[in-house]
């Protein structure tokens, strides 16, 4: 036993020896350094998060790097694991910066992580971006070194209230009459989405007939779910991570509850079509990123050239952590070229003066850090599939509202 | 917030102006006590004979959640699992008293509950590597059964858990009174030394509870994976319900053990349908505290009387 570890502490001390060395071996290199959870509860989506950042390298690399004024870089990316706790990401962004000599940050994994990493690169004065830290939080501190490229927690679910109060006809209601359950995992991200449905919701004068904050530990909502039958809402929304995503599309079948519309957040991570089947059909989820969107860029092509390229290279479809992964590199790289130094300062500046389309979206930041050009989408579960419903500028088809009755299945 | 205040209010008055949604919840509630119920007469074996708390149970369960999630993606119906679980996680738990277990056995209850912490970290982070980290679900496709409506909807998984629980806590009543092996381990639960005295392996009568708390622990796990969803970072609800399950019942009440784990079950039904999901479990941690007041009050009662 005791030689077993000997050898395993002797193993991870010679590897990160190497990994030291190889962070010094050329010049022509840029580092940049990113913590990501590769064990721990958010391992299956670091891992989404570090294919993303990687295929973004090795494209990057194989068309021959990054021109920085007169010279030409590889990319290489750095990463530790923060086990999916906060304190470890923020040890570990400390050592990125202070040992490893790191200039420039990619986000970990979650708006936990990347809440404890920010001050971090703030006080050192290292540009991060990040693609997977979507909560309002972070853009109400101040942070001038924090660039976002995704779409912020309010408007994740902003789409399915605006759906609703379009399609309020085909329920057979005004707007101001639809009523709405809400059912929100009690931690910051879910809670921040929550506060964004519920000021679209107060808009469009609805009223919120159930809101529930869910546990943490969450594997059983039914107490929820006996409420909506008995209230029946008009729309259920729905938010809680994976958990809260595959938990719901179990127990609305299970329980039979009927509600003619039903929209969540985490459907792809939850792999709610291929773990529940039919159960899923017809589920509203809010998305990121498509492989149908018809953004393009010089590096990856469209978006579903994106999607092909990552399919090929990992053997399953891209979610869209790890699109946001790779938008982040392509960010950096592009305030790279226009900095045209590798000064800290001078790339902050150029990134907040970003704006480009790539294969993720169009980006460009506010003064918070916060890429407002880019639009959440819709999608609906239809015969198997994820279909974009809305925005209507994106749709690739129509709603099915209301929602066929268990009954009628 | 008042619009709160009024909307439980009316969760009340919905509760009452519908026995359907009321006996519903009744039934869910005491289906949902069920696996905890089973996961509790394990803990309670464990703690009674051994003086061991646990805390591994929630990950033995998600373990025997896993073996189920396996099988159904290889082609075999998911409740097959349950006694393969069982299996499994008996094997599993033989290993775990030889190899750590056993060290721990007569000392405090400190050192044990650092012991099977370490060790229900240890199982999380391997399922992590082995199966991942999404949530999962072994559909058995049993269907359910419903009246009024859809008003009362039965689930035939859940009733399963519900009838196991109590064939179990039968089995095991059973097995500690008429088996020599559960008079042995009934004899070492009241005194070991004094076992010892009489001739009994009281190291093999350890290894065989913590086994078979292993195994009931699986067979629990296969139906929560057919009943909810699992992942590998699940088990600390199990850990902590059948614990508190434990405290209300008492040690060495298998009886007990059911009765409060469906009755739970129902009250946290109740809370969470009432008050909102978000007070479900601040209302069983509030209900222990009251419990085990009234307890220390009862048994304070009686102390006078002795003296």
């Amino acid at each position: 036993m005791f030689r077993v570890m000997k050898f395993a502490a002797a193993a991870v001390i010679a590897t990160g020896a190497m990994a030291g060395t190889q962070a010094f071996a050329a010049d022509d290199v840029i580092t940049l350094g990113a913590a990501v959870s590769l064990s721990g509860k958010y391992s299956t989506n670091g891992e989404h998060t570090q294919r993303g950042y990687d295929l973004a390298v090795q494209v990057i690399n194989e068309r021959g790097g990054v021109q920085v004024g007169d010279t030409t870089y590889m990319l290489e990316i750095k990463y530790y694991d923060d086990e999916s706790t906060a304190t470890r990401g923020a040890e570990l962004a400390e050592r990125l910066i202070q040992q490893d000599g790191v200039n420039f940050l990619l986000g970990p994994y979650s708006s936990g992580l990347t809440k404890a990493i920010a001050p971090v690169t703030e006080q050192h004065g290292v540009p991060m971006v990040e693609g997977n830290g979507a909560s309002r939080s972070l853009f109400t501190s101040g942070y001038r070194y924090l660039f976002a490229v995704l779409s912020t927690s309010e408007q994740y679910l902003a789409s399915a209230i605006d759906l609703a109060a379009e399609r309020a006809a085909d329920l057979g209601k005004a707007p101001n009459e639809l009523t709405v359950a809400l059912a929100f995992e009690n931690d910051p991200f879910s809670q921040d989405v929550r506060a964004g449905v519920v000021e679209d919701a107060q808009r469009h004068g609805m009223q919120i007939v159930i809101d529930d904050k869910l546990p943490k530990e969450l594997n059983d909502m039914a107490t929820t779910l006996t409420r909506v039958r008995a209230l029946q809402p008009d729309l259920l929304v729905v938010s809680g991570h994976a958990r809260g995503a595959a938990t719901a599309i179990r127990q609305i079948q299970e329980m039979r509850v009927d509600v003619p519309m039903l929209a969540m957040t985490h459907c792809d991570s939850a792999k709610i079509i291929k773990e529940f089947g039919d159960a899923a059909e017809y589920t509203l989820c809010a998305s990121q990123w498509a492989p149908t969107l018809t953004y393009q860029d010089d590096l990856f092509g469209s978006a579903a050239d994106y999607a092909a390229l990552f399919e090929k290279t990992y053997d399953y479809a891209p979610p869209y952590q790890a699109a946001e992964s790779s938008a982040a590199v392509m960010t950096f790289v592009d305030a790279f070229q226009r900095a045209g130094t590798l000064d800290r300062a001078a790339v902050r500046d150029a990134l907040a003066a970003t704006d480009m389309q790539t294969f993720y979206g169009n980006i460009r930041f506010d003064e918070t850090g916060k890429n407002i050009a880019k639009p959440m989408v819709l999608y609906q579960v239809q015969n198997g599939a994820y279909v974009v419903v809305a925005p209507s500028e994106w749709a690739a088809a129509d709603p099915v509202l209301p929602r066929p009755g268990w009954a009628d299945r | 917030m008042p619009r709160r205040g009024w909307r439980r209010m009316n969760n009340i008055e919905l509760l009452f102006s519908s026995p359907a949604i009321a006996g519903g919840l009744l039934i869910d509630g005491i289906l949902f006590g069920s696996i905890f119920a089973l996961i509790a007469y394990g803990l309670a074996l464990v703690w009674g004979v051994m003086n061991i708390i646990n805390v591994t149970q929630g990950e033995f369960v998600i373990l025997g959640g896993f073996a189920a999630v396996v099988m159904a993606d290889n082609g075999f119906h998911p409740l097959l699992a349950v006694p393969v679980a069982a299996l499994v996680l008996y094997v599993l738990g033989r290993l775990l008293y030889r190899t750590i277990i056993h060290r721990i056995v007569d000392r405090d209850l400190f050192t044990s509950l650092l012991a099977t912490f370490g060790i229900s970290i240890v199982l999380q982070q391997l399922m992590n590597i082995v199966f991942g980290g999404d949530p999962r679900n072994a559909d058995a496709g049993l269907g359910v059964w419903f009246a009024f409506d859809y008003s009362i909807v039965l689930s035939k998984v859940k009733l399963l858990a519900f009838v196991l629980a109590i064939v179990v806590g039968a089995a095991l009543v059973v097995f500690l009174k008429m088996s020599r092996l559960g008079q042995a381990i009934r004899a070492t639960a009241q005194n070991a030394r004094a076992a010892r005295v009489v001739g009994i392996d009281t190291n093999r009568v350890y290894e065989a509870t913590f086994a078979l708390n292993a195994a009931i622990c699986g067979a629990a796990g296969a139906l929560a994976a057919t009943a909810y969803t699992i992942h590998p970072y699940i088990g600390l609800p199990y850990t902590v319900r059948s614990f508190m399950i434990v405290i209300i019942a008492g040690l060495g009440n298998i009886g007990g053990v059911l009765a409060a784990g469906l009755g739970l079950g129902a009250a946290e039904y109740y809370a969470g349908f009432i008050l909102g999901a978000e007070f479900q479990i601040a209302f069983v941690f509030g209900l222990l505290v009251v419990v085990l007041l009234a307890r220390s009050w009862w048994l304070g009662r009686k102390r006078r009387y002795l003296k």
